[in-house]
């Protein structure tokens, strides 16, 4: 798994916001579109493309869209 | 594993019936309107019925239960058993089953208990009457269904309030020599708070504290009476465990899943059941779908599937599905049952 297509596929959970504006190093919660709705598309995304379980406390514990990949990776 | 085949009975009617009040999530105005678009699309919920106070789910599966006992032209004196599942019975104490057996004219000689369980419970409901009714060679059974979840949230809970919907349901069950279902039934018991009220039972008795309102995060809000739900715990619950019980079930019973014509699953959010489907690699002609007219009606969700969007289907041909119930408890089950020319009217108001 790389950190460049995972971001890809964050990206692509969102329907509002322009794709090209999510990078590794953007504070997903900070975003308008971000809310419960966002969170529930992002888990199933990454549980379907990477297999892998992403928590609340995950979210909660990451800033950036790195630091999630980097959560999700050490799983 | 709980995977046991339940032998000699089949199902021979299904009805379902629905408060006639309609609340659409379009108009709910705790969340935002584009939310309430996104809502709509991801979790599939668009209209919910509630029940007015003084109604409850045995008044709706009281209803459901008459309709088909008259469409089927059962004698009722030959009802041998009675099963109701519910997580809102009319009374805390007697049981409410003894109070539907009198008023559907059930005889004296018919057994009858409730059972508390939601979400799993239409397909639990199944094995607990199928695993007696095949004891009882020529017998009938009705197992009744449903609950008011909606008297249990709080308006002022967004991760509730659009979510459940209320609905009864009745399901004939006979003893026949041929028919079988097979069962795979589970349950962790160490979420048991991820979908709870906390208050009002005998843990945590009612006490002035219980009505007290608090604000968890913006846009929820409840009680100690109300229902509380972690919808992300329950969602990677149901992609953690769903497929794989439904998988194990198929393998361990030797089920051909190119006979399976319909999985009719419990009527959660839309996301999740669309991640399950996939992960079992099943078309979308094969996943039929209520949620979008009649939400979440927690134990009542299959039976409300089944006769909605599979009726003349049920009611004119043979059908092999797989039923897939899971959530509180936590507690899960899938059921693989052949159904051929079965009794199903419209789903109806009262």
């Amino acid at each position: 798994m790389l950190l460049e297509e995972f971001t890809k596929k964050f990206a692509e959970c969102f329907n509002q916001t322009d794709p090209a504006a999510i990078k590794p190093e953007t504070e997903f919660r900070k975003l308008e579109e971000w809310g419960s709705m966002m969170a529930l598309i992002v888990i199933a995304t990454i549980d379907a493309d990477f297999g892998k379980t992403v928590t609340s406390d995950d979210l909660k514990n990451a800033n950036t869209v790195a630091d999630l990949f980097g959560i999700v990776k050490n799983k | 594993m709980a995977v046991f085949t339940v032998p000699h009975i089949k199902i021979s009617g299904i009805s379902a019936c629905v408060p006639k009040q309609t609340e659409d999530n379009a108009q709910f105005e705790l969340l935002p309107e584009n939310e309430r678009a996104l809502f709509i699309k991801t979790v599939g919920i668009r209209f919910r019925r509630v029940a007015p106070a003084g109604t409850t789910a045995s008044d709706l599966c009281y209803a459901a239960a008459d309709k088909l006992l008259t469409d089927l032209g059962w004698d009722r004196n030959e009802i041998k058993l009675l099963v109701f599942i519910t997580q809102t019975p009319d009374y805390l104490i007697p049981n409410t089953s003894s109070i539907l057996q009198e008023k559907l004219g059930l005889p004296k000689t018919c057994m009858a208990f409730d059972a508390n369980l939601g979400c799993s419970g239409y397909v639990y409901g199944l094995s607990m009457a199928g695993s007696i009714l095949q004891n009882m060679p020529g017998g009938k059974a009705l197992l009744l269904v449903g609950d008011i979840s909606t008297a249990t949230i709080s308006m002022e809970d967004k991760s509730t309030a659009p979510l459940f919907s209320d609905a009864g349901t009745a399901t004939a069950l006979e003893y026949t020599e041929s028919g079988k279902v097979h069962f795979n039934l589970q349950t962790d018991g160490r979420e048991f708070d991820d979908i709870i009220i906390p208050d009002g039972g005998y843990r945590n008795r009612y006490n002035p504290k219980s009505e007290e309102y608090i604000e968890y995060e913006k846009g929820i809000r409840r009680n100690n009476l109300q229902m509380k739900l972690d919808g992300v715990k329950i969602f990677n619950f149901a992609l953690r465990e769903i497929a794989l019980n439904i998988n194990t079930l198929f393998d361990e019973k030797q089920v051909d899943r190119a006979l399976v014509d319909y999985y009719v699953f419990h009527q959660a959010n839309l996301l999740m059941l669309e991640s399950v489907r996939k992960k079992l690699k099943v078309e979308t002609e094969k996943v039929p779908y209520s949620l979008y007219d009649y939400g979440n009606t927690s134990s009542a969700t299959i039976p409300v599937t089944m006769v909605t969007k599979l009726r003349e289907q049920l009611m004119y041909s043979k059908r092999h599905l797989l039923l897939s119930g899971f959530g509180v408890g936590l507690s899960w089950g899938s059921a693989y049952i052949e159904t051929e020319n079965i009794v199903c009217p419209e789903i109806f108001e009262v």
